[in-house]
């Protein structure tokens, strides 16, 4: 008796709960947002703002790197992508609406005394040429060379730049994310990388110990990187298929708007509009 | 009137049955369902570049396209295998001692107080660990042997996360025999190591080995704590100071941003880890299968 009662009180519940899952809101819209992890907290902030002012829409952000947002807006997926880097050639089958900039720092702990760096030097630095940091005058250290993991946007720019072929680098650390690469930077005095200015900077202002070097002479600060004239960076941009809807077209237009430019400020990125 | 008992019982199975039936069944098929899926999704990978060049590659460099790519997963192997035995071996032995002294010498109430303490400590989530890896382990053994990051922090945090796990359940292997018969043995005259030969160990046997596999299996399938202190480099290491990749990092690293074959190759991954588990579940009931008396 008690068994079956057990047993139809578990099949109500199984079938309450299927019945849930199948609701849905009818008359809100929902736009799933999907891609870089280096950009998803900003439009996060911007999708929080935008909900705020449009009652009807309901803006889903997710992460999983520039390459999921291509991937998830081909398919249908997701309505918008995000992306972190300038298309491909052979990309052109989505629209790419270009929202900001940002630059990508060569970061060191605070404790070491280099003051800045040239792109000779990180190409030696990363395929081993230069083993330790008394080669460039610092502490007699080994140079722990940290280098982001396969298909990260923020290594391709890298690579692109530098003219390391992804075989060369002789990584001794390789990161996922931002946050991870600083944290690795700061348990380690010996320890160099690259990461966004923005994520960068905000964390000095922190007060944590890392340092931006200049690259090349020019000073690695979301003003240069504005003013056009920092070498490694980046265009941000959010992708759709070529025929969007008016309500995703409406949001992207928010997110290039003078009224957006605050936040993509308030995340260290640099605006288009200014 | 027995007959009536009889029935009713027999009723009752019948109903109770094929609930019971389904619950089976469906997780049967969800293991079914996930080995399909990984054949389904790494089989672009397989077909393109061929089981062979995962194993006889020059290196991991994975691409979108077959002819650019490297996708040698060997080193990522070895990496995987030498950590989880490094923390089996750490871990196994700690585990045991914890588990005799609960058992022979801890005053119950002590020994009630131990065991929710292990009960916490397994409760952790793995990233808590990994953060403290990370933030204290790496930076205290890159003092010593840079850069730290490495096949030793992972031996050790493995270690700590499966070790409560382990002696839960070894613990909870040597209660099947009640206290009262290893009293009984050592009124017998018998040492507490014969005791524990004798009378304790065969029943725990089996609880023991299956304490390992899932500590092992915890191991194997931890990712953030790995992906945070192991340093990540694809490389076969030859020292405990060198960087190692995990099967499960790589994936959690690269699937974010994979697409096409380099996406497929990232499930070929995951389809050796779940091949690794399954032989590991095959060795364990080879372990189990001898009779707990026999010996």
């Amino acid at each position: 008796m008690i068994s079956r009662m057990v047993f139809m009180a578990g099949l109500l519940a199984c079938v309450g709960l299927w019945t849930g899952c199948g609701r849905t809101d009818s008359e809100s819209t929902r736009i799933v947002v999907t891609g870089s992890s280096t950009i998803a907290p900003m439009f996060g902030d911007m999708a929080r703002h935008y909900e705020s002012q449009h009652p009807g829409v309901r803006l889903d952000v997710q992460t999983g790197g520039s390459s999921r947002g291509i991937a998830d807006a081909r398919r249908g997926l997701a309505d918008i992508g995000m992306v972190s880097r300038a298309a491909y050639e052979d990309e052109d089958d989505l629209v790419w609406h270009k929202n900001a900039r940002d630059g990508i720092a060569m970061i060191v702990h605070a404790d070491n005394p280099i003051r800045e760096i040239d792109t000779d030097t990180v190409r030696a630095i990363y395929r081993k040429e230069i083993r330790r940091w008394s080669g460039l005058g610092g502490p007699d250290r080994p140079i722990t060379v940290i280098n982001k993991a396969e298909g990260r946007s923020t290594l391709d720019l890298f690579l692109a730049y530098t003219g390391l072929q992804s075989e060369e680098v002789q990584a001794d650390v390789v990161i996922g994310d931002n946050e991870h690469g600083i944290q690795a930077v700061i348990g380690n005095p010996g320890a160099i990388t690259y990461v966004s200015i923005g994520t960068a900077e905000y964390s000095v202002n922190e007060g944590r110990s890392l340092r931006l070097l200049p690259l090349d002479g020019i000073p690695a600060t979301t003003e240069r990187v504005r003013a056009g004239d920092y070498p490694l960076s980046r265009p941000l941009h959010l992708v759709t298929r070529p025929d969007p809807s008016e309500e995703v077209l409406r949001f992207i237009e928010f997110t290039q708007s003078a009224e957006a430019a605050s936040i993509v400020e308030a995340h260290y990125f640099i605006p288009l509009s200014d | 009137m027995w007959r009536r008992i009889i029935l009713y019982r027999f009723q009752i199975d019948r109903v109770v049955r094929v609930p019971l039936f389904v619950a089976l069944a469906v997780s049967a098929a969800v293991v079914l369902l996930v080995v399909c899926f990984l054949v389904l999704e790494s089989a672009d990978a397989l077909r393109a570049i061929g089981p062979w060049r995962f194993v006889s590659d020059a290196s991991w460099h994975p691409t979108r396209f077959a002819d650019t790519g490297q996708f040698n997963l060997m080193p990522i192997v070895w990496g995987t295998l030498w950590v989880t035995v490094g923390a089996v071996l750490v871990a196994a032995p700690l585990a045991f001692l914890m588990a005799l002294y609960l058992y022979f010498f801890a005053a119950p109430r002590r020994a009630r107080a131990v065991r929710s303490l292990l009960g916490l400590l397994a409760g952790i989530p793995s990233v808590v660990y990994g953060l403290w890896g990370l933030t204290v382990l790496v930076p205290w053994i890159s003092r010593w042997q840079p850069p730290g990051a490495s096949l030793l922090a992972g031996i050790l945090i493995l270690a700590l996360m499966i070790l409560p796990t382990i002696a839960l359940l070894t613990d909870a292997a040597f209660q099947a025999t009640p206290k009262a018969s290893a009293d009984a043995a050592a009124a017998a005259g018998l040492s507490r190591w014969g005791a524990l030969r004798a009378v304790v160990w065969p029943p725990a046997r089996s609880g023991v080995v299956a304490a390992l596999v899932l500590g092992t299996g915890r191991a194997l399938g931890e990712t953030m704590a790995v992906l945070m202190v192991c340093g990540n480099v694809v490389r076969t290491p030859s020292s405990l100071f060198d960087p190692i990749r995990t099967l499960t990092a790589n994936i959690a690293l690269e699937m974010a941003y994979a697409m096409d074959l380099h996406r497929s190759a990232l499930f070929v991954t995951g389809l050796m880890l779940a091949v690794a588990v399954g032989v590991m579940v095959l060795l364990a009931s080879l372990l189990k299968e001898r009779d707990p008396y026999a010996a």
